[in-house]
């Protein structure tokens, strides 16, 4: 204490005063101010590292060199990890072509690789993190109430039964055949594209894993009433009414007018 | 028969060439005709049909007994379907097109094969139908005393032009209220269960939002907080067509004009969720154009801009919802819709 006691009047105190309260507030207020519900794990220092080199090779073209954004490209500060993973994870990120949106096909990067983007990513500024095994578990959820929600909050684009439509000069919703439960989180709780972003206040965790539960059940359903045909309702089953029954019904008259031989 | 003139298969009847059309084409044998065996053959034909027909009648109760409703067959190209579905149908259509398609082979093949020529008479009727139909009118005419009561044929004729209007007055209330005190259709039209104060809540679970609960880019299906209280007999369903909303969030900076000054609320906006072409709900927001697209006929609405139509058959602007936040910090409406929600009906003011 007399070490102390004897430089509390040194120049160097009150610097180092300063600092600790700056970090004490700074600290305090990103704590209570951090309501955003899922919080970014940043990832090891490496991983960091190691993502902002892929970062910088792969992705800075378009979203720029402090993923500041670009005319090209969107900022990605905010953006969060479960963006990162979504877009990147099932091809849409890198970029096939430009063109009215992202499509996508095989990832071009490991999943490590995806990983240490999405690091990188969360790194910059919290963000949706990628969910958690927990988050993605809907073995309680209620497949009904999933229905409803998805009828509520996601019908409107990707139709009843989960196939997908058009929306505006070439954009479409996809068809959610083939989503995995994280996709399905991931793509409400970011919002890629066109698609709004549907957030945990407005839609709980327990409500995102009903409508995964709805989702994966339309995956898994047969088709007990006969032949779905690609369950678009009237479009589908009109064109088969008009094509196959036509073409049968008129090879029926044709066979009944025939003169006999 | 005596209008009939046959031209028999086996030529047992004489034709009459330059009269008849038929007649200049020569008749050919079917080979069942000619044939013995050939007939044989299309015999045990038609009644193989008609024998795969029963044979199908009884797979149809064998499957309806024998095959569980729950068993599901993979069928290449169309994928998992209800087995006992597609074996009830199958059967069913087979055995019924086999036993039409046995008769027809049969009338084909078989039943006689000859032309026939039915001969056609005038449309007019005789002379003496048309004077008895006349005669016949005019003494009814003369027996009813039509021409004689004139009292009787005035109130009958006015009686007759009246009666239409009870129907043409029940149409008044198509445009005005038939009791004094409650609303018109019209006003019945132009009004929502919104009102100042009035919390906004999400569609299905109803619950109140805060502005920090709505992202940017986020977008909610949202309803009144009372439309809970609006029992299905008072027309719930009439109340949600009528009061439903969408909330979306965008950067203030990116909202170029709205309906009214200071209706949003730190860039949250309401509209209507009701296109004003034909009443479809819409939902399709696109959170980076600001569009929002009605599926059933492509009217696009731009939400940063007024709500304003910019493609597609719409006549009208979205309607925008004014809102803000109640003491505890949830969004609220500021009032009702300013102008009907929906589409046009004739008596709109706008």
């Amino acid at each position: 204490m007399k070490f102390l006691a004897a430089r509390r009047r040194n120049p160097l105190v009150a610097i180092g005063l300063l600092l600790f309260a700056l970090i004490a507030v700074g600290g305090g207020y990103a704590a209570i101010a951090n309501v955003q519900p899922a919080q970014a794990s940043v990832g090891s220092q490496t991983q960091v590292e190691e993502g902002k080199r892929l970062y910088l090779a792969g992705c800075s073209s378009c979203h720029g060199m402090e993923a500041q954004g670009t005319e090209t490209g969107p900022t990605l500060i905010g953006v969060g990890a479960a963006a990162v993973n979504f877009q990147v994870a099932t091809g849409r990120m890198p970029l096939a072509a430009p063109g009215a949106q992202a499509v996508p096909k095989d990832p071009t990067y490991t999943e490590e690789q995806i990983a240490a983007l999405a690091a990188y990513v969360a790194s910059l500024a919290p963000g949706p993190a990628i969910p958690t095994a927990e988050d993605l578990d809907f073995s309680d959820a209620d497949v009904a109430q999933g229905g409803v929600l998805f009828r509520t909050n996601c019908a409107q684009c990707h139709q009843a039964a989960g196939q997908g439509g058009a929306l505006t000069q070439g954009k479409y919703a996809p068809n959610l055949m083939g989503s995995t439960p994280q996709q399905i989180w991931e793509a409400m709780a970011t919002g890629p594209q066109s698609m709004p972003v549907f957030s945990t206040a407005t839609l709980p965790a327990g409500d995102k894993q009903a409508i995964m539960a709805y989702i994966t059940n339309l995956q898994t359903a047969s088709s007990p009433g006969g032949l779905d045909l690609g369950r678009l309702g009237p479009v589908t089953e009109g064109l088969f009414l008009f094509t196959a029954v036509f073409a049968a019904l008129i090879a029926a008259a044709i066979w009944i007018g025939m003169k006999a031989r | 028969m005596t209008d009939l003139t046959t031209h028999g298969a086996h030529g047992s009847e004489p034709t009459r060439p330059g009269h008849l059309p038929v007649a200049d084409v020569p008749h050919v044998l079917r080979v069942a005709d000619t044939d013995p065996k050939a007939a044989k053959r299309v015999e045990r034909q038609v009644s193989s049909m008609f024998l795969l027909s029963i044979l199908l009648v009884v797979a149809f109760v064998v499957a309806y007994i024998g095959i569980d409703k729950s068993t599901v067959v993979y069928i290449p190209v169309f994928g998992e379907v209800g087995a006992s579905t597609i074996a009830l149908g199958l059967t069913f259509g087979a055995s019924v097109l086999l036993i039409g398609a046995g008769a027809i082979q049969w009338a084909k093949k078989l039943m006689p094969d000859v032309e026939v020529v039915q001969m056609r008479h005038e449309l007019v009727s005789p002379a003496d139908e048309t004077a008895e139909a006349a005669a016949n009118y005019e003494r009814g005419k003369e027996e009813s005393g039509f021409a004689r009561y004139k009292m009787i044929r005035r109130t009958m004729i006015g009686a007759m032009a009246l009666f239409p209007i009870p129907l043409v007055i029940m149409l008044r209330d198509l445009w005005s209220s038939p009791v004094s005190g409650t609303l018109s259709p019209a006003e019945i039209l132009s009004t929502t269960i919104w009102k100042k104060g009035e919390r906004i809540v999400t569609d299905a679970t109803y619950l109140p939002v805060r502005p920090e609960d709505l992202p940017v880019g986020g977008l909610v299906s949202a309803v009144p907080a009372s439309l809970q209280e609006v029992q299905h007999l008072e027309g719930n369903l009439n109340a949600r067509g009528k009061a439903a909303i969408i909330l979306v969030r965008m950067d203030p900076d990116e909202i170029v004009s709205q309906q009214g000054d200071g209706w949003d609320y730190q860039g949250i906006l309401a509209y209507s969720k009701i296109c004003t072409h034909v009443g479809c709900p819409i939902a399709l927001y696109e959170q980076r154009t600001h569009h929002l697209l009605c599926p059933c006929h492509q009217s696009t609405f731009d939400l940063a801009n007024s709500g304003n139509v910019v493609f597609g058959p719409a006549a009208r602007n979205m309607p925008q919802l004014p809102i803000g936040v109640d003491s505890e910090g949830y969004l609220i409406a500021m009032d009702d819709f300013s102008e009907p929600i929906g589409p046009s009906f004739w008596e709109r003011s706008k």
